[in-house]
């Protein structure tokens, strides 16, 4: 129908089947569970099935793992900023801090990738969070200029002391037994991990981490020790950011000082904007369409970051809601221009 | 009425920068009281009440709490010891809906410990308590209220969600700061049962308020607070009298026959 300004009005309506209610769930037939499972079944076995539809070019089964590690990285920055209200930039810091335990344990106690990866998700996720733990009582901005100033501040300590391999970073460390068993490890952590994450901002433990970001004084006046709290939700996505970088350690054989660098706290802040703000799914479609879209740029040579930018631009002053949110909206409402 | 005295202030100062917010202010309280606190604006009433529950650090003087020190002690572990407060900016998880607010004070290591019917766990989800709780206090079980999301609520209903987060927490003194400010006359006249309530239940109450009308109906005794000064301290009817409360707080006699 065309539009005329002033006398149209865009109208939206609900979609007759009534499953969104928050908690309620109306499921009465078929066509109702279709309708819930569809989008979530897509995403699963879409990602399920990427190694496979990548058979026959192993570049873009390489650019599928990083997708996955910047996934991880994205949620693990999505759920700290919009479920507990700790925005973080210091994503790149539980990257080093897991890739280098990573790396350490490989070489040094020569463990295989498949022990060594949920070990350093677990001492680094403690380590990051020890670390983090008098920045905890900060909030908002300065949160954020602390967590920021880490992965700068381990980086400069491994480069002046020369320790840990320096600059040459630690060298001579496993791959993964094959290629299928690293991408369908950190598809599986992906899947696991945004699931189990929406499942626990549900539970009674992520409503009091929601109610911190929402009041915390009125956590506190509940009884409840926010630091407690807060340190609970560091310890998990920094947890996620140390698996995203064991993983990274033993795609790429070798541990440096650019795991500390800042695109790992960026790019997955980038894509949590695009794909949607605290819906957790929306920082995995947002890696979904930044990594390949970065990696498709190469051939723009240096003007790469340029055009990466417009892009970038285009997506957050266009579609400034994210993608996830519009594509909600598109799927549970009807939409039609009604003359008022 | 018991003669347990329950909460005891003592002498508290607290200053900000050169803002003398209390200065001296000394009270106690008997199990079941209802004392009021009235006083003009910035006569440092919600500052007492911030200091008391340790959300604002008190430069001197003690408070006790059933004879064991609480001065200076964190928020959480005051409201722990069943000390609690609302707030006057009513303080809801906004993304959350109603009966999901009362979850996080349910999950408290207080509702936890003092279980019974309210502390969850052990009759029912805390989904569960919480509805018997907003309901206790004027959410219509059976209507959509306790279950829409706290922005959409009206002020009415986020006073009293305040005030359910306290009776979650199953208190022994709750400090009402303004829980009737920015109510219409009949939620108003709805709440002042509940208050009623709350005190037969045992429960020690200090409520900051405006309303005087209000407030006399329920309050015992009176404090008038100005410049940080406690006035005078007594019945409504002996404050009411006293000549340096009308200078300070009403100004003129009108104000006083309309009480």
């Amino acid at each position: 129908m065309k539009r005329r300004r002033g006398t149209m009005r865009r109208e939206r309506l609900d979609r007759g089947i009534k499953v969104r209610t928050d908690s309620v769930y109306a499921v009465s037939g078929w066509p109702e569970m279709a309708y819930l499972a569809l989008p979530r079944l897509v995403l699963i076995l879409g990602l399920l099935a990427a190694p496979f539809i990548f058979y026959f070019n192993p570049y873009w089964q390489r650019v599928l793992s990083i997708i996955c590690i910047y996934a991880l990285l994205a949620m693990s920055f999505d759920f700290l900023a919009h479920f507990v209200g700790l925005v973080s930039l210091g994503g790149a810091f539980f990257v080093g801090v897991g890739g280098y335990t990573a790396a350490l344990l490989n070489t040094e106690l020569g463990l295989p990738p498949l022990l060594t990866i949920p070990l350093a998700t677990l001492i680094g996720a403690g380590l990051c969070t020890l670390l983090l733990l008098p920045c905890l009582p900060l909030r908002g901005v300065y949160f954020a200029i602390v967590s920021l100033m880490f992965p700068l501040l381990a980086s400069r300590i491994i480069e002046a002391l020369n320790i840990l391999g320096g600059t040459d970073g630690i060298l001579g460390v496993d791959g993964f037994a094959s290629k299928w068993v690293e991408q369908y490890v950190l598809i599986l952590a992906v899947l696991l991990v945004l699931f189990g994450l929406r499942r626990l901002a549900g539970e009674d433990i992520g409503l009091v981490l929601r109610g911190v970001k929402d009041n915390d004084q009125a956590v506190k006046a509940s009884g409840l020790n926010i630091t407690t709290y807060k340190a609970i939700a560091v310890f998990i996505a920094s947890a996620m950011g140390c698996l995203a970088g064991a993983c990274l350690v033993h795609l790429y054989m070798w541990s440096g000082i650019s795991q500390f660098a800042l695109d790992f706290s960026i790019l997955p802040i980038a894509a949590t904007v695009i794909g949607g703000v605290g819906s957790l799914v929306g920082p995995v479609l947002g890696c979904l369409i930044l990594v390949p879209i970065s990696e498709l740029l190469r051939d723009f040579g240096t003007l790469r970051i340029a055009v990466y930018a417009v892009i970038l631009t285009a997506f957050i002053v266009f579609r400034s809601e994210g993608l996830m949110l519009y594509g909600s909206r598109k799927y549970h409402q009807f939409e039609r221009w009604v003359e008022f | 009425m018991s003669q347990e005295i329950v909460l005891r202030v003592e002498e508290v100062s607290k200053a900000f920068g050169g803002v003398q917010a209390l200065s001296l202010v000394s009270f106690s309280l008997r199990r079941g009281d209802v004392l009021g606190i009235i006083g003009p604006n910035g006569s440092g009433k919600t500052t007492l009440v911030n200091c008391i529950t340790g959300f604002v650090k008190i430069d001197s003087g003690r408070v006790f709490f059933k004879d064991r020190e609480i001065t200076n002690r964190p928020p959480h572990k005051i409201a722990d010891l069943g000390v609690t407060r609302t707030f006057q900016v009513t303080r809801p998880y906004y993304s959350l809906p109603a009966y999901k607010n009362l979850v996080v004070p349910l999950f408290s290591p207080r509702a936890r410990r003092t279980g019974g019917w309210r502390g969850g766990g052990r009759l029912g989800s805390r989904d569960t308590v919480s509805v018997d709780i907003l309901e206790e206090i004027g959410f219509e079980r059976d209507s959509f209220v306790p279950y829409k999301m706290a922005s959409s609520l009206p002020t009415g209903y986020l006073k009293r969600l305040e005030l359910a987060r306290c009776l979650a927490l199953r208190p022994e003194i709750i400090l009402c700061d303004e829980v009737f400010s920015g109510l219409s006359m009949s939620e108003m006249a709805s709440m002042i049962p509940l208050i009623e309530r709350l005190q037969m239940d045992g429960i020690t109450l200090i409520m900051i308020e405006h309303r005087l009308r209000e407030l006399f109906r329920v309050a015992n005794r009176v404090m008038v607070l100005n410049f940080g000064l406690k006035l005078i301290e007594g019945t409504s009817e002996e404050v009411m009298d006293d000549p340096a409360v009308k200078e300070a707080y009403f100004g003129s006699e009108e104000v006083f026959s309309y009480v």
